[in-house]
Formats: structure tokens, C-alpha cells, sequence
């Protein structure tokens, strides 16, 4: 293996990452709250769709991604309702609205394209282009640094950079604001942040529409940016997967970009090679492609330190009368 | 003071619950322009106009009432098992052993050990998630959802490397032998004169899910083990307390739980498809937790919402045969029956409940 197929890989790694990133960052936010969110599969879904079929229809990726945000802040908005107002169950509301995405996705699909759920292949304004870094093109020749910079870091779509940017971002709102104490506070003793004078159900409608904006962000980086137009079921279980890195990262932002990082890499190396060949015995691709959910596994059981959840995620907050 | 009348709690808010979801799905339909009466016309002619589509009708119903019944058990035990599907995948693969590499005498035997195949291997997929979560407290529904996608991995490197028969381009298995073939409802009712579509794929299976419910109620509501399992769930602090064994309760609702989604594969794969293919359980073991919401987590009820389930399935292929309506609308009406009976269930209670008591002070004055 030589050092530009190296790059490639790593390049592959990166854009595959950007929607688990966003959508892991979503879950962060939502569960750091306390509220489960198994729905990050279904919001990726919608706005993956919206923001493809408003793209198409207007010609402009912007309002596209307007769409796409909109319509995950209201699945976020459903099950805030489920989970916060009715006290009902999250778990069973999350996979509601997965069910509901990819259900819904495909009838209004098919009745505003009828192309069979899939909208029209996306060409030019209809996408985010690539970005150009400053100077890509200048130090390309340089060795080593010079690929690193200019095929691996520039060139991609502006929501990688978004997204990147979005790890230290929710760094410094989680652990250096009061804001982010607070949200941190309702997801392990609601109780007493409501002791304190703080309305635990604006701090959880508060972290919904957080986690409806990125995981939107990552539905529209994967319709319009990974890909020129939305398929059915394009998801492909990315919110699971990011469900698992949030585990794996143990619900903290660094931690999630280099869980997101290696699962990215791993569905680059499954992109890449079919069948692994290591001389005595061959790694098959579905091995690959299974493992994300057998090292989350591996992590829940315990192996490598406890995952410790927020306390409170799961439950209702029922105000003490 | 009683809230409510049972009645109420049992049937009135269920029924008020679904009415929304479908009120909600008839105006999804209008909303992509076509008309909702016209669709229930055409799914209730294709499910239920014809043995042909009840024969399909009771088909779904018979995947729908396993799952449900998995969901349900494991949700007595305050389990939420998510993974049904891929436990139903593994069960197919434990039910495509048997019939393959067993050379039977006779349907009968065959079926008691594809029985017997499905259940361990559908028990065996829920015993890490089990395990884990009696042991280790690794919550049981990120688990299953992982175990779902390591069973889709895992049965597509099986089909196509391992069990699919030289020349096959398709990952699927070999056809069963003749002697595992199960007697469709047709074969059935012919002997005592009833007229039954001999193309429909409903099959003895129907009558093994018919005695999984009685079980089922017997096992819950009957036995020593139901109450444990019942307690745990109400509350697993107090069942502590009286003797009852946490770890015993989560692995042996679960064993429970995936066994009956492995059962699943008697149906689709012995049953109708009589070999093994990559998406057998078609989402069945996900309709499973509609199912099982829809019933209450009683086995009565969950006989009730397959059926539903059946007619919404079957109903649903006909009506994106016939119209436009693409038959993922019936991925849309599960989700709202899900969601309303689910997780807005509060939201129909609590002013059905006022209204109760309104009504019985106004009653007592």
C-alpha cells in the first residue's frame, strides 16, 4: 500500500465520518440532556430527503438545506413532545419516527417525482461543491505534507468543515458556558436543576432542537454533498452507527470525532476491499461492515473501562407537586 | 378513587389511539393527492375479498403474531427487544439447518424440530444482549439494535459463503427437501370440503402461533414463572425484595423473547419460501414492537393487532399494485400506531381521564 492510497483512504474516512459526526454530536446533545434518542436514523433520513427534493425543485442547495433542517427540527420537535410533554416512552418514540421517516419519505417521493422514491440526480447549485482550501494548490507538490494538506484536508464540501468545527464548538458550549452546565445537569438530576429555579423542559426542548439542527446538517451533507440526490434508505442504519460511536465516545465531543473518525474508516476500508487477504485467512467484507456494532458491544459489555450514561436519560422529569 | 372504568383502560383509549393514527394516515394519502376511501375500498378487496387474500392476510398475521408475542414478553419483563429481526434472521438460519442437513420421514417431525431449530437459535441471538443486561446493565435496547446489524452481516456472509449451493448467483440456500414442505391452509381445509386459495401462502404454521398465544397467556397470567416475570416488571426494586432474581427474570425473558422471534422462521422460510433468502423477516420482527403496543402486551390482544397488521400488510401490496400509493404507506400507518399508542399515549389518557372524573362528580352531586 502505498502513501497516496493511503491518502485516499483517509480522504474516503473523513467524508464518511462528516454525517456520523454530526449525527453523534446530535445524540450527545440529546442524551447529555437525558433524553434517548434512538430517532437520529429517522431525522438523517427526512432531511437527507428534504433537502435533495427542495434542492431539485428550487435549483439552490441553501434552501435545500433550509429544508432538510426544518423538517429534522420538527421529528426533533415530535418526540420532545412524546418524551418531554407526554412523559411517554423515548425509546418507543425514537423508533416511531424511524419508521415514520422511512415510510413518509418515500410516499411524498413518489408523489411529488415519481421516480420510485428516489428524487432527480443533483447537478451544480443543487449541491454543495468542493472548498478549496487556501494555498491547496500551491503546496501540493510539497512531499508528505503537501498531499496531507491539499487532497486529504482540502477539497471537500463546506459541511465537513462545519462539521469539524462543530467538535470544539460543542466542546466549549458544553463545558464552558452555563448553558452547558445546565443541559448537563437535567441529563443526570433533573431534580435539581429544578430546585435551582431552572425549567428542566425548556433545557430538553433547548437540546432537541440542537440535536434537530446537526442531525439535519448531516442528512443534508449526505443527500447533497456525499451524494448528488436522495435514495430510499440512504440512511443505511448511519444513525445506529452514530448511536454506537456516542457509546464508544462515552458522550463526550472529542471523543465522538475519533469514534466517528475510526467507524468512518472502517466503512472506507469496507468501501475499498472486498475481502481483506492477510495470507493465512481472509477477513470477509461483511466482518468489516459488522464491525462498528461488535466493538460497540464490546464497549457496553464493559471491556475497556465502564460506559457510564447520563443518570436521568430515559426518564420523564415529573415535576414534584 | 378509580379513575377510570376498566373498559376504558382496556379498549376505548387503544381504539381512540388507533383512530388518530389512521385519521392521520388517510390525510397523509389525501395530502399526496388520492383519495383514502378509495384505498380502504382496495385494501380491504385485496386482504379480505377472497381467500386468496385472506390466505396472505393470515400469512403476515401468522410472522406478526411471534414477533408480537416476543415483543410482548420481553416488555412484561420492563425489556424493550428491539431486536426481533435480526433474532427471526438468526431463528431462519437455525430453521434452514435443520430442514437442509436432517432427512425427515414425515412434515410432522420435521416441523417439531424446525420448531425446535428456530427457537435456540433466535434464544441463542438474545443471549448476549441478555446477558449483558442482567450483568453488566449495558442497556438491552442499544444492544439488540447492534445485534440486528451484526445478524444481517452475519447471515449474508453465511448465504453467500457457506450454505449457497454451487451455480446460485442469488445468497440463499438450497431449496428444502419434499418431506419438510408444511400443508398450506389449503391442503388443510380440502379434506373437510372448504374451498381455500391453493396459492396463498398461509400454512399450518397459522395454528402453531394460534397455540403460542395460549401458551403464552397460560405461561404469564398462570404460572409461577409469569408472575415473577410480571412483578419484575412492575417494579424490579420490590420483586427484589420478594425473592425474585433479577438476573434469572432478564435472561429468561429474553431466552422467552428471542426464541419466539427465531419461531418466526416455521412460517416464512419452511412454510412459504422453503429455502432461506437474505430478507425473509421483511421487517417483521420491527412490526412486532407495533404489535405488541397495539395489544397491550396481552397475548389476546396481540392476536388482534397481527391480524390488523396482516390486513395493513396484504392490503398494502394490492393498493400499490392497483393505485399509486406505494406500499411503504404501511411503514407510515405503523409508525403513527406505534408513536400514538406508544409514546403520545398520555396525550389521549389524561383528557379521557378528566373527562371520567368530571363525569363521576358529576354523577356523585
Amino acid at each position: 500500500m502505498d502513501f497516496m492510497t493511503i491518502i485516499q483512504i483517509a480522504d474516503s474516512a473523513l467524508r464518511l465520518a462528516t454525517p456520523l459526526l454530526l449525527a453523534c454530536l446530535a445524540g450527545l446533545f440529546s442524551e447529555r440532556a437525558g433524553i434517548f434518542d434512538i430517532g437520529l436514523e429517522g431525522k438523517i433520513l427526512a432531511s437527507a430527503f428534504f433537502s435533495a427534493a427542495v434542492a431539485a425543485a428550487t435549483g439552490s442547495v441553501w434552501l435545500g438545506l433550509l429544508a432538510g433542517v426544518a423538517s429534522s427540527i420538527a421529528f426533533s420537535a415530535v418526540h420532545g413532545l412524546a418524551s418531554i410533554t407526554f412523559q411517554g416512552n423515548q425509546l418507543i418514540s425514537g423508533v416511531a419516527l424511524n419508521f415514520f421517516a422511512s415510510g413518509i419519505t418515500i410516499l411524498i417521493g413518489t408523489a411529488w417525482f415519481g421516480l420510485g422514491g428516489r428524487t432527480p440526480s443533483l447537478s451544480g447549485g443543487q449541491r454543495f461543491s468542493p472548498v478549496d482550501l487556501p494555498f491547496a494548490n500551491a503546496v501540493a507538490d510539497v512531499p508528505i505534507l503537501g498531499p496531507i494538506y491539499s487532497d486529504l484536508l482540502s477539497g471537500h464540501t463546506i459541511l465537513v468543515y462545519v462539521a469539524l468545527l462543530m467538535v470544539p464548538l460543542s466542546w466549549f458550549v458544553l463545558y464552558r458556558t452555563r448553558f452547558g452546565l445546565r443541559l448537563r445537569a437535567v441529563g443526570e438530576n433533573p431534580a435539581a436543576v429544578d430546585t435551582a429555579g431552572v425549567s428542566v423542559i425548556r433545557l430538553r426542548y433547548a437540546a432537541m432542537v440542537i440535536a434537530g439542527v446537526l442531525c439535519g446538517l448531516a442528512g443534508v451533507y449526505l443527500a447533497t454533498g456525499l451524494a448528488a440526490g436522495f435514495v430510499k434508505e440512504m440512511s443505511a442504519g448511519r444513525g445506529y452507527i452514530a448511536l454506537a460511536a456516542l457509546i464508544f465516545a462515552r458522550w463526550r465531543p472529542w471523543h465522538a470525532l475519533y469514534a466517528t473518525l475510526l467507524f468512518g474508516l472502517l466503512e472506507a476500508i469496507a468501501n475499498r476491499y472486498q475481502n481483506i487477504d492477510l495470507g493465512t485467512f481472509v477477513i470477509p467484507v461483511q466482518f468489516m461492515q459488522a464491525l462498528p456494532y461488535i466493538l460497540t458491544v464490546i464497549i457496553l459489555a464493559g471491556f475497556g473501562g465502564t460506559a457510564v450514561a447520563p443518570k436521568a436519560g430515559g426518564q420523564p422529569y415529573v415535576k414534584e407537586r | 378513587m378509580q379513575k377510570m372504568p376498566r373498559w376504558a383502560d382496556v379498549a376505548l383509549i387503544p381504539l381512540l389511539n388507533l383512530l388518530i393514527a389512521f385519521v392521520l394516515s388517510g390525510l397523509v394519502i389525501l395530502a399526496i393527492g388520492e383519495n383514502p376511501i378509495k384505498a380502504l375500498q382496495t385494501m380491504i378487496t385485496g386482504a379480505l375479498g377472497s381467500t386468496y387474500g385472506w390466505g396472505y392476510t393470515l400469512y403476515y398475521a401468522t410472522n406478526f403474531i411471534f414477533t408480537g408475542l416476543a415483543v410482548s414478553i420481553a416488555f412484561k419483563a420492563a425489556m424493550f427487544n428491539i431486536g426481533g429481526e435480526g433474532q427471526a434472521m438468526i431463528g431462519g438460519l437455525g430453521v434452514a439447518i435443520v430442514c437442509l442437513y436432517i432427512p425427515f420421514p414425515h412434515w410432522t417431525v420435521a416441523l417439531l424440530f424446525a420448531m425446535a431449530g428456530g427457537a435456540v437459535f433466535g434464544a441463542a441471538w438474545a443471549l448476549i444482549p441478555a446477558y449483558l443486561q442482567a450483568r453488566r446493565g449495558s442497556h438491552v435496547v442499544i444492544t439488540t439494535i447492534m445485534f440486528n446489524f451484526i445478524a444481517a452481516s452475519l447471515l449474508n456472509y453465511v448465504l453467500v459463503n457457506v450454505l449457497r449451493p454451487k451455480g446460485e448467483m442469488n445468497p440463499q440456500t438450497a431449496n428444502f427437501p419434499e418431506s419438510t414442505h408444511l400443508p398450506t391452509l389449503h391442503d388443510v381445509l380440502a379434506p373437510i370440503g372448504i374451498e381455500f386459495s391453493r396459492s396463498a401462502p398461509v400454512n399450518v404454521s397459522l395454528f402453531i402461533a394460534l397455540a403460542a398465544c395460549v401458551i403464552v397467556y397460560l405461561l404469564m397470567w398462570r404460572s409461577r414463572l409469569g408472575y415473577e416475570i410480571r412483578a419484575f416488571g412492575l417494579s424490579p426494586e420490590a420483586s427484589v425484595y420478594a425473592g425474585i432474581s433479577p438476573f434469572k427474570i432478564i435472561m429468561v425473558a429474553m431466552l422467552l423473547s428471542g426464541g419466539l422471534s427465531g419461531m418466526m422462521s416455521i412460517n416464512n422460510t419452511m412454510g412459504e419460501a422453503e429455502r432461506l433468502v437474505l430478507n425473509s423477516v421483511e421487517g417483521a420482527g420491527f412490526i412486532g414492537i407495533a404489535v405488541a403496543l397495539m395489544g397491550r402486551n396481552h397475548p389476546f390482544g396481540v392476536l388482534l393487532a397481527a391480524l390488523l397488521f396482516g390486513f395493513l400488510y396484504q392490503g398494502g401490496s394490492e393498493l400499490s399494485l392497483w393505485t399509486k400509493i406505494p406500499r411503504e404507506l404501511v411503514t407510515v400507518i405503523q409508525a403513527l400506531v406505534i408513536l400514538f399508542t406508544g409514546a403520545l399515549d398520555n396525550m389521549v389518557r389524561g383528557p379521557v381521564e378528566r373527562a371520567f372524573i368530571r363525569a363521576a362528580k358529576r354523577g356523585a352531586n
